[in-house]
């Protein structure tokens, strides 16, 4: 199975990169605009689906490989952890703490740091997610009977 | 006179460290202690041989006497000075922990250190996914990392002991934010977690050698030791929910961990029970936002306070009653207990029956029924029944198996059946407005079992990877005579057998004493016999072990068996002493920081939600 027909490749490598820039401006405005990381990431994950479908899966593990989304999971969840760690050691020492802002001012529209951690937490959200369920789609189209150990999210 | 000495120095330094209140004069009389050691061991390198001249080290007195002359007279014995120091590198490490312990603790100005409850989540979490990312290159540096992670989180458990507090995440107030609640309660399962996941990990290190993808292990073992330790502290129900998914995903995946078509049939029969239950507990959580409007867990408590239970709160209740039943193995809903718990790996089997079912189960019942709900004498009806049915069956059922592992996890159910009971009769005794006493006592000897079940039955479990590890079957049918190959393993398998058993010295038998005497108090003549009898059944099945696995004929192909070494001993020989040890948890002042707080948890009931408002 090489993927589908010319037509729907030719749209969909058009369309894959619109998707992906689309995932990064839900991802960037999580903060002001109805959207975050995990809706961003989602959407990330699904122009990468796209490709697998259009192209096949081999297609698409080569453009992003398992062991390296995998790693990308790992780094966005600790990404993450750390966000929130930093919180125990700036300001009003607490987990979550926002330590960039100290009050909880409102965001802004085009200023990535309005809303102090917050965007910040919503990229590692958005590289976890894009990774764990483009992760998920590719186990779900391998069927091997022998895979030691599967990640579950 | 140096010996003397040394002595001296030695019994200084106790007295100090035992005696003194002082948080300095404790490490100065732990340093002392710690120089009168490092003395010792120069010492020992400065004996004096027959003829009276100094400084022949016992290391060399195998050699012969020509080489014993060159060596004495151009060199010191190497050994000594090693030793001492590596001491002095060890406790200058552990003087600088203490010293900042001691700084942190003025500046706190209180005796007990505060640690900031999320970390007990966080570091699991962080450490989950750094490992995570090693791959099979880092196989030595991930297992050394995730022991340090279980030690560290052993020793936070063990700062926290007794007391009380509340942790707003990021400051936000309770009915908006989310809190994590450190009680008695919760640091008793914080505890039992931290011993048990040190003293498996520790195992793994060994045992899980034989498995490919390691790292991936740790991950999920962590992030099951995460999930557990989540839910023990989250204040608020949802948060709950949450971590005991964590928990279960987690569990769900190491049951199936060795790729084998049981393992994975044990899996996803495991999946399936689990899903449910966590459905039923979801649907649950649901009801009860709708018909409180809060998901904190002391709010929702007020709100039931203040309006009574209507028909949705009711439902919930009976769908928390199913839902954390199905994760605690309560007899009606056992069925998948036997088949994923023997599946698993050894440490894992341990975790599982030692603290997994009971964080998840019996904690949350306990938590929903006594703190938010409040207990109905119809509820602690139920949860006696349970008890009993379980406590009973699952002796049953675990006289007939042949298969180790298989056995060891029916014997979980019937002990699960103790703890619950214990907790139902206080419940109980508490619902039908008679002496209190009684109830806290039924409920400590329920919570004391809880503990000496989480450390007796992940011992046996570690037990059986042992011997399983060294023979290959798990089978008792084709074992035999092992004691004499494996003296370690019959050594230790012999106490937490006594344990489990209930015979005098060891932790189990204080437990069972406490519930029957609260039954006979209470007056449930006949739950107390039934404890008395099924502890008979459980005396039948360790006797079985102990005569298939190690007295009788060494079977032929078993020859070449060899005790395993290194951390697997560790574990395990760790686990035997605390088992000898925990009798002593009684002692009044033992008693006063683990055990009563956690029973004042419970009998002090839906004053909880007050307690938790006023420490805001």
């Amino acid at each position: 199975m090489k993927g589908m027909t010319i037509i729907v490749k030719t749209i969909s490598s058009w369309v894959k990169v619109l998707i992906f820039l689309f995932g990064i401006y839900i991802i960037i405005f999580g903060h002001l605009t109805p959207g975050g990381g995990f809706a961003g990431g989602v959407i990330l994950a699904s122009s990468y689906v796209l490709l697998m479908l259009a192209f096949g899966r081999d297609f698409a593990e080569e453009n992003l490989s398992l062991p390296l989304a995998s790693k990308l999971d790992c780094v966005g969840a600790l990404l993450f952890a750390a966000i929130a760690l930093f919180g125990l050691f700036f300001g009003a020492a607490s987990f979550f703490w926002n330590f960039i802002h100290q009050q909880y001012q409102l965001g802004e529209p085009l200023s990535l740091f309005s809303a102090g951690t917050i965007p910040l937490s919503n990229i590692a959200i958005g590289i976890k997610v894009g990774a764990s369920l483009f992760l998920v789609v590719l186990t779900l189209s391998t069927f091997k009977p022998d895979t030691s150990g599967e990640k579950k999210e | 006179m140096l010996y003397a000495l040394c002595f001296l120095l030695f019994m200084i330094g106790l007295y100090c460290a035992v005696v003194k209140k002082n948080m300095v004069k404790i490490v100065i009389g732990i340093m002392v202690m710690e120089y009168a050691v490092n003395l010792f061991l120069i010492m020992l390198g400065f004996r004096f041989d027959e003829a009276g001249k100094a400084g022949v080290a016992p290391i060399i007195d195998k050699l012969d006497a020509g080489a014993r002359q060159v060596f004495t007279n151009t060199s010191v014995d190497p050994l000594p000075q090693a030793l001492v120091l590596t001491a002095i590198v060890i406790s200058l490490g552990s003087l600088a922990l203490m010293i900042s312990i001691c700084i942190t603790n003025k500046e706190a100005k209180r005796m007990s250190i505060s640690v900031p409850l999320p970390v007990f989540v966080a570091v699991p979490l962080v450490m989950a996914f750094l490992l995570a990312i090693f791959g099979n290159k880092g196989r030595t540096a991930a297992t050394i990392l995730a022991n340090l992670a279980t030690i560290a989180l052993l020793i936070m458990a063990l700062c926290s002991l007794g007391q009380t507090r509340m942790y707003l995440m990021g400051k936000w107030t309770i009915p908006l934010g989310i809190n994590l609640v450190l009680d008695g309660l919760s640091s008793l399962m914080l505890l039992a977690i931290s011993v048990v996941s040190a003293a498996s990990m520790l195992f793994s290190a060994g045992y899980m050698e034989q498995y490919t993808a390691k790292p991936k292990y740790f991950t999920l073992f962590l992030l099951m030791v995460a999930g557990m330790n989540g839910v023990v502290l989250s204040g608020d129900m949802f948060n709950l929910f949450v971590f005991l998914e964590i928990a279960s995903l987690a569990s769900y995946a190491l049951v199936g961990f060795g790729c084998e078509h049981e393992e994975l049939e044990a899996s996803f029969k495991y999946m399936v029970l689990g899903s449910i239950a966590s459905m039923f507990v979801l649907f649950g959580v649901a009801l009860m936002y709708a018909n409180t409007g809060s998901l904190n867990m002391a709010y929702i408590s007020a709100a039931i306070q203040s309006s009574g239970l209507n028909a949705g709160l009711a439902f919930a209740l009976g769908l928390f009653i199913t839902g954390f039943g199905l994760k605690a193995a309560l007899v009606p809903f056992h069925a998948w207990l036997p088949d994923a718990h023997p599946s698993a790996p050894a440490p894992i089997s341990a975790m599982l029956s030692g603290v997994l079912i009971k964080a998840l189960g019996v904690y949350a019942i306990a938590r929903v029924l006594f703190n938010i709900f409040g207990v109905s004498i119809q509820v602690g009806w139920i949860l006696v029944a349970m008890g009993l049915l379980s406590m009973t069956a699952g002796a049953f059922l675990a006289i007939g198996q042949w298969d180790l592992k298989r056995l060891l996890a029916y014997s979980s159910i019937s002990q699960i059946g103790y703890v619950v009971l214990g907790i139902g009769l206080g419940g109980l005794i508490l619902a039908q407005k008679r002496n209190p006493a009684w109830a806290s006592l039924a409920i400590l000897g329920g919570l004391f079992h809880l503990v000496n079940h989480a450390v007796y039955k992940s011992l046996l479990f570690l037990n059986s990877g042992s011997i399983e590890m060294a023979t290959g079957t798990r089978q008792l049918k084709q074992m035999g005579g092992l004691a004499e190959k494996m003296p370690v393993t019959r050594a230790t398998c012999t106490i937490a057998s006594a344990s489990i058993v209930g015979i005098p010295p060891f932790s189990g038998f204080w437990s069972k004493l406490i519930l029957v005497i609260a039954a006979v108090q209470a007056g449930f003549y006949w739950i107390g016999a039934l404890i008395v009898f099924v502890s008979l059944c459980t005396l039948i099945m360790y006797l079985k072990v102990h005569r298939y696995a190690f007295l009788g004929e060494l079977p032929e192909n078993l020859e070449q068996t060899e005790e395993n070494e290194g951390s697997m001993l560790a574990a395990m020989v760790f686990l035997a002493c605390l088992c000898i040890l925990m009798g002593l948890l009684l002692l009044p002042s033992l008693r006063q920081t683990l055990l009563e707080p956690a029973v004042k948890v419970l009998t002090d009931g839906i004053a909880y939600s007050a307690n938790i408002i006023n420490i805001q």
